[in-house]
């Protein structure tokens, strides 16, 4: 079980990144596929969710819709979205279960300056480790999907973990156990794929000419996936149609790291020659001595 | 229940959730299964997706069923009937339906007395006085042999046939289309999907709840509905039927042990004062059958009951004493929910005894509720949870300074603290264990009953009283009689033989002469010599079709879909080889446990073995409002009735006094028609105790249409007001797409939905739907019409 928890990427530790190529052989990667069409919004997946993680209870209002928050928040890692949508003089109730999509390319990690904070496993999940967050919400701002929510009391950032600890002992995530409907399925990356290759095509064949697979190239695609009835309209998902991130920000925050090393080395070395020309400094002139700039942080 | 007994001879789901992966068209109406049956509805996204199964919903809302439907259509809050009577119609026009089906397995070559007849509204027979029906006005009509006449080429104009396509032949799609407010051309192809079924290759199935039972006609909804699978050949047929889906995890085990007044365990009837002697109330009990050849399974009426009473009674029934029939209540009128509040509310009622559920809540016409519990003179709760009904003193606008009611609330354990067994819809009895203990001091039902039980007894024996030896010779000869366990009370139910205490293991065993006892005979087979049947977990699929004949038990001796005898022709050869409920090898039947002797040749009885007339009853005498259904308009309608004005309404509504003028009568006060409902997040009302469940789904909410929303001037998320006759409630305002103004007889017409999970104890407190809901029900069943009533609605 061990080999579904090695790592992957780590934020901001750019010696961590290896081109996903070299990747490729290794452990199994995972993923979840959320089948829209078989969704009926009962929510067990967002109560699971709290129970699972423990997230406790977010006191909520009926704000005019059947979804029970507005938003998704540091207590609701998984909110079910509800949307009234005529289709052709048809009404369509589009329920869309809003999680982290475990992007293959996380631009939460690539935005993370903190290291350690953000960990991507070579089985797909990314994970957030909070005792790391420094709380700049770099993550919130590289996440192409908008999932990623701060809170202000801990001045932490949390998002789905895709129920790592369950997976971790070959448990599928919460989420995913408990659909009433078989809408939510999970197996390795390239089975779920097939699969929903097969519920496009059972879509096609109920009318639904548009059904799709979304798992966004712009990310690398993602280790949430979904079948979306409407592919053609997925901004009535709230699904962006090209979402991106590259590791471009980690690829910099490495060359920024060697530039910072190479400035700490050049501050050592004229220290050095500084002190053979003039000799120790009197420490009561200074209140202490200064280190050279261990890192650089890039900007967002 | 009672609609179902009254067409095929049981009153249950006849198939099992997972028999509905075997179908080609469902039709959802009058139930939201993806909403109030969440785990059993991924049987129909299964099929859809995997049988190319088409889900259809018909509905006053477009509700989470209908976002996984392929067809949705809008109809008004109580015009099922219209709809369903339409559907009938278009069979039978344009010969869709299963004629061989028809003429083997129903009632439809049966010929009709020459005293019946229907006209403007009303069957013959009609009592205008007494405000009900003669019903030997719908004899059939007899043969010299004194059996009923009949003509297998459906040609007597009398002949049910005749007579179905006649009654019927009124509900053309315009009709439809005027009562229930959709479009004709919409009806039409929601009709042609429904109605390709009715091939031998082809099979659908229709799911309902209490979308149809919570009306003044829901026991004619339902037939309407069995009459229609009936025609069209898909009643004991894998992946067909007709589907009552129940609530509560146990509604269906509580039904079967009693729940419903006027029921014994089992479907016996409860014995009425007329009935002076045991024989006398098993002459009236035990039907008599209607043509030679019907197994007429009811026949066996008495070993069932005389097997009960030697269950309740033990050596103290014998056959000196009647088996003890004097020591049983009889029944002197009317004891159903409706009844009981009207007997409270007159003051004539001193106590009351809620177990496990919330009356006040639960029941309509909650200003009524409130004054009718206010003059109790005590109330009883039982229940894990301290419960509205419980603190009903401390409703909205009482004054407790003004009720004597003395109320005890005694804590009980969860079913989660307990073992024993839960019956679903599909009846599996299903065995479940204990998960976590009880709070401290907190005992189960069983615990509670015993108390009751002993205390009573022993005042009894100190001071005597009425009715003394009934109470002292009830059995109670359990190991701890101050509390019994649930295995000792299966095996109770289950039945044993009295002569070597041997467990039973099917009814057949069951006799009349004392030496069986049974508590309850449709259980016989669920706790043998072999073990506990209902905790058995095999997952031995042979036919593929999902029956698990090695899973739990299913009543009635484990056979999985009621009525299999019809899911072969008359010859016993499958009607689709493919979906084969039991098949006649010229020897026996194979597949499915067999609704039929298994050695009995097929032409030897008719299929449809518990009733007397071997077949089904497209055509019945059993219900009190009509042998065929009728679309009567709800008590609080907002249009005439177009088919027959004189008749606008139910004509046999039992009317409980002050309710009429409790009603809206068609004037412009209350111009919107509304309807109650559950959503999945809740379950009733307890889940108002779960935090996470209140989180889900927060606070108490009025569904509004949004042009309705927009000439009042209501936004989204606003608090509105909603009133009836009754009482007002007020909540957020969801202001939906989902609701569309119907044209019904001309008119525009407004639907305003209201769920009900709300009251003013638990984590949230919200209006109580029920202040809004007339104190009016069911003709047969007195079940409330929760379902169409007018309001009012403005801005709050």
């Amino acid at each position: 079980m061990t080999d579904t928890l090695s790592i992957r990427r780590v934020s901001a530790s750019p010696d961590a990144y290896i081109p996903i190529s070299a990747l490729r052989s290794g452990g199994p990667t995972y993923a979840k596929l959320v089948d829209i069409g078989a969704c009926i919004g009962c929510k067990g997946c967002e109560v699971a969710c709290k129970e699972w993680n423990d997230l406790g209870v977010e006191p909520t209002a009926n704000f005019g819709s059947y979804q029970s928050h507005r938003d998704l928040s540091p207590k609701t890692w998984l909110l079910m979205r509800f949307n009234e949508v005529e289709v052709d003089g048809n009404l369509n109730w589009l329920i869309k279960k809003d999680a982290c999509l475990h992007c293959e390319e996380p631009g939460c990690l690539f935005a993370c300056p903190a290291p350690g904070a953000i960990v991507q496993y070579t089985n797909g999940i990314v994970d957030f480790n909070q005792e790391n967050c420094i709380g700049c919400q770099y993550c919130v701002t590289g996440c192409p999907f908008d999932i990623p929510r701060f809170d202000a009391a801990t001045r932490k950032v949390s998002k789905c973990n895709m129920c790592v600890d369950r997976v971790e002992v070959g448990l599928e995530p919460a989420c995913v156990k408990t659909c009433p409907t078989n809408a939510i399925s999970w197996g390795s990356k390239r089975d779920m794929l097939a699969l929903a290759d097969q519920k496009v095509e059972t879509l096609n064949a109920r009318g639904y000419e548009n059904a799709a697979v979304y798992n966004p190239a712009g990310v690398g695609g993602t280790h949430m996936m979904y079948v979306v009835p409407h592919g053609d309209r997925l901004g009535d998902y709230s699904l962006p149609s090209d979402p991106t991130a590259s590791p471009a920000p980690m690829t910099a925050l490495g060359f920024m790291k060697r530039m910072g090393a190479y400035l700490m080395g050049f501050g050592v070395l004229g220290t050095l020659v500084h002190f053979l020309r003039y000799g120790p400094e009197r420490l009561e002139e200074h209140g202490g001595h200064g280190d050279g700039p261990a890192r650089e942080v890039p900007s967002a | 229940m009672a609609s179902l007994a009254a067409t095929f001879g049981r009153g249950a789901m006849t198939n099992h959730w997972k028999d509905i992966k075997n179908t080609d068209v469902i039709l959802v109406m009058g139930a939201n299964p993806a909403e109030n049956h969440p785990c059993g509805f991924k049987w129909a996204v299964e099929a859809r997706d995997h049988r190319g199964a088409k889900l259809l919903t018909i509905d006053p809302r477009f509700t989470r069923t209908s976002a996984v439907a392929d067809r949705h259509m809008q109809i008004r809050p109580g015009s099922d009937i219209a709809v369903l009577g339409g559907l009938i119609r278009y069979a039978l026009e344009n010969d869709l339906h299963h004629a061989d089906y028809v003429r083997a397995h129903t009632n439809a070559t049966f010929v009709v007395g020459e005293e019946y007849g229907f006209a403007d509204g009303l069957f013959a027979g009609f009592d205008e006085a007494a405000g009900n029906y003669d019903k030997t006005a719908w004899d059939y009509e007899r043969g010299p042999d004194g059996y009923v006449r009949r003509d297998p080429a459906l040609e007597h104009p009398r002949s049910v046939f005749q007579l179905l396509k006649q009654h019927y032949d009124r509900y053309t799609p315009d009709v439809v289309a005027d009562v229930a407010g959709c479009s004709a051309e919409e009806f039409l192809r929601m009709a042609e999907i429904i109605c390709s079924t009715g091939r031998a290759d082809r099979v659908g199935t229709i799911m309902y709840a209490v979308g149809w039972t919570m009306h003044t006609v829901g026991s004619q909804i339902i037939r309407t509905a069995a009459i229609l699978q009936l025609l069209l050949g898909n009643i004991g047929r894998p992946g067909g039927g007709i589907n009552a889906l129940r609530g509560h995890a146990n509604v269906q085990g509580a039904t079967d042990h009693a729940i419903v007044a006027g029921i014994l365990p089992g479907y016996l009837k409860v014995p009425t004062p007329p009935q002076a002697s045991l024989a006398a109330h098993l002459r009236d009990s035990t039907p008599r059958p209607l043509v030679a050849d019907t197994v007429n399974y009811w026949g066996n009426y008495p070993k069932f009951y005389v097997s009960q009473m030697k269950a309740w009674f033990g050596g103290q029934a014998t056959r000196d004493n009647d088996f003890a029939y004097h020591y049983l209540a009889k029944q002197d009128g009317d004891a159903t929910w409706l009844s009981i509040w009207d007997k409270a509310h007159q003051g004539t009622l001193e106590g009351f005894v809620a177990l496990g559920f919330n009356p006040l809540l639960a029941g309509p016409d909650v200003p009524r509720l409130l004054d009718a519990m206010s003059k109790l003179k005590w109330k009883v709760v039982i229940d894990p949870f301290m419960l509205d009904s419980a603190e009903f003193w401390k409703a909205p606008g009482m004054d407790p300074a003004q009720i004597d009611t003395e109320v005890l609330y005694l804590p009980s354990s969860h079913w989660i603290e307990r073992d024993g067994s839960f019956t679903n819809s599909g009846r599996w009895a299903q065995w479940k264990e204990k998960a976590i203990d009880p709070p401290i001091g907190v005992r189960a039902d069983t615990w509670i009953l015993s108390e009751l039980f002993w205390r009573v007894k022993e005042l009894y024996q100190a001071e005597g009283g009425a009715w003394n030896d009934a109470i002292q010779h009830l059995t109670w000869d359990y190991l701890n009689p101050r509390e019994p366990t649930m295995v000792e009370l299966a095996k109770e139910i289950n039945g044993y033989d009295r002569r070597t205490g041997r467990l039973l293991s099917s009814f057949g065993e069951l006799a009349d002469d004392g030496t069986t006892a049974s508590g309850n005979w449709i259980y016989t087979g669920s706790f043998t010599e072999a073990g506990n049947q209902m905790q058995r977990r095999g997952t031995a699929d042979p036919t593929g079709l999902g029956m698990h004949h090695d899973w739990a038990f299913s009543w009635p001796a484990n056979r999985r879909v009621l009525y299999n005898r019809a899911s072969a022709d008359a010859e016993g050869r499958p009607w689709d080889p493919g979906r084969a409920g039991i098949a006649w090898n010229g020897r026996e039947w194979i597949g499915d446990v067999p609704d039929y002797g298994r050695t009995t040749p097929p032409d030897a009885a008719g299929a449809f073995i518990m009733t007397e007339e071997g077949v089904a009853r497209l055509f019945s005498s059993h219900l009190a409002d009509g042998p065929f259904s009728e679309h009567y308009e709800p008590v609080e309608s907002p249009s005439p009735n177009v088919m027959h004005d004189n008749v606008p309404i139910n004509p046999v509504i039992r009317w409980y006094d002050g309710v009429r003028e409790s009603l809206a009568t068609g004037d412009d006060d209350f111009p919107y028609a509304c309807t109650v409902y559950r959503v999945v997040e809740r379950e009733h009302f307890v889940t108002s105790n779960v935090p996470y469940l209140v989180e889900a789904m927060p606070d108490f909410f009025v569904e509004l249409p949004e042009g309705l929303a927009a000439e009042k001037g209501i936004p989204n998320g606003s608090q509105v007001r909603v009133w009836s006759k009754r009482g007002e409630v007020q909540g957020t305002a969801i202001v939906t797409k989902r609701i569309k103004p119907l044209r019904v007889n001309g008119k525009v017409v407004w639907t305003v939905g209201i769920p009900v999970h709300w009251g003013f104890v638990g984590l949230t407190q919200g209006s109580m739907a029920n202040l809004l809901t007339p104190f009016v029900g069911d003709a047969n069943t007195r079940c409330p019409e929760f379902k169409s009533f007018l309001v009012n609605v403005e801005r709050a």
